[in-house]
């Protein structure tokens, strides 16, 4: 076990928790889903996430064993469990982003440490500092097209793939965990904009968002 | 627009994600306090600003935030190659003497200018 000094950041359920979003469903909206909607936006908010930085064998090790998942082996890989409640994906050649369902996050980050004891790593808790949208419909690449530079035709963007490009003029981490799903991890700082944009630029798909 | 290969990424990217860094390959005199105040001058003022090959540092600002060498020409903007930080360049201003088609054929990556 290294000594970095690690804390539970999640709050006692007596203080109320709101997600990134919560000011922008105030200010915004949230357009209800119908049956015209050719995409829905979903926040999945809340989600325990950790940026694990070091060598990839040695991470690769401790989180089979800790998580049940091994890191993806190629660049913009995107690995998840069959539920894909838990997922790692690539970043950069000694980074990886870990989500798992909230509250887990501390519980893993513990035992990685434990697990990965001297060698040479990082692991930060991001959870606060970024949340999950989930784009799903038919419109949904379309609504893409519109917004980030990377090429999102599924010949260049299969299943199981996950690049940080330009999000309109932020940034975002856009994955494609199935088929029909796309998920977006944007910036606990860049969320309102960022719902903002996709409402207006989802606007001509009746963009709904489900709550 | 370039249409940049990012050797750690291992796929071409926008430009939009990039930032270049200006001369790659300045190394730091070994003992600076040994060093005259020309030699120290020229490690931290003076860059080359040729007219043909050059190799540049280039920093994927957006996406893996990995640091990396570009090769590129400064007439054409052609860019010859990329390659990963402590590697040496394949393509070199000495290749600039071989007709423009062998350094065409050389060249590993491309861009679409």
């Amino acid at each position: 076990m290294s000594n970095a000094a690690t804390f539970d950041t999640r709050t006692d359920s007596a203080i109320p928790v709101e997600s990134p979003l919560a000011y922008s469903y105030r200010r915004s909206g949230a357009p209800a889903a119908g049956p015209e909607s050719r995409v829905t936006l979903r926040e999945r908010a809340l989600l325990g996430q950790l940026v694990l930085r070091g060598g990839a064998i040695v991470l690769d090790e401790a989180v089979r064993e800790v998580l049940g998942l091994g890191l993806p082996g190629e660049p913009q890989g995107l690995v998840q469990d069959e539920r894909g409640e838990r997922s790692i994906q690539w970043l950069s050649p000694d980074e990886w982003l870990v989500i798992v369902p909230g509250g887990e996050e501390f519980e893993l980050e513990t035992r990685l440490r434990e697990r990965l004891g001297d060698a040479h790593y990082a692991i930060s808790d991001v959870s606060g500092g970024q949340t999950l949208l989930e784009l799903e419909g038919e419109a949904a690449r379309e609504l893409l097209m519109k917004t980030v530079i990377y090429d999102v035709h599924p010949s260049h963007f299969p299943v199981g793939r996950g690049v940080t490009t330009v999000f309109a003029k932020a940034t975002a981490i856009v994955r494609r965990p199935s088929e029909e799903r796309w998920e977006l991890v944007v910036r606990r700082s860049f969320a309102d904009y960022c719902y903002r944009w996709l409402l207006d630029a989802g606007e001509e798909y009746a963009i709904g968002v489900v709550r | 627009m370039f249409y940049i290969y990012c050797p750690y990424c291992g796929e071409h990217r926008e430009e939009e994600e990039f930032h270049p860094k200006g001369q790659a390959h300045i190394e730091r005199p070994k003992d600076p306090e040994a060093c005259s105040d020309e030699a120290w001058g020229d490690y931290l003022f003076f860059r080359d600003n040729p007219r043909g090959v050059h190799h540049e540092l280039w920093v994927h600002a957006v996406g893996c935030r990995k640091f990396f060498n570009v090769t590129r020409h400064t007439v054409t903007y052609e860019i010859l190659e990329t390659y990963k930080m402590g590697e040496q360049p394949s393509i070199t201003a000495d290749a600039q003497g071989q007709p423009r088609e062998a350094v065409a054929a050389s060249r590993q990556e491309g861009v679409r200018a």
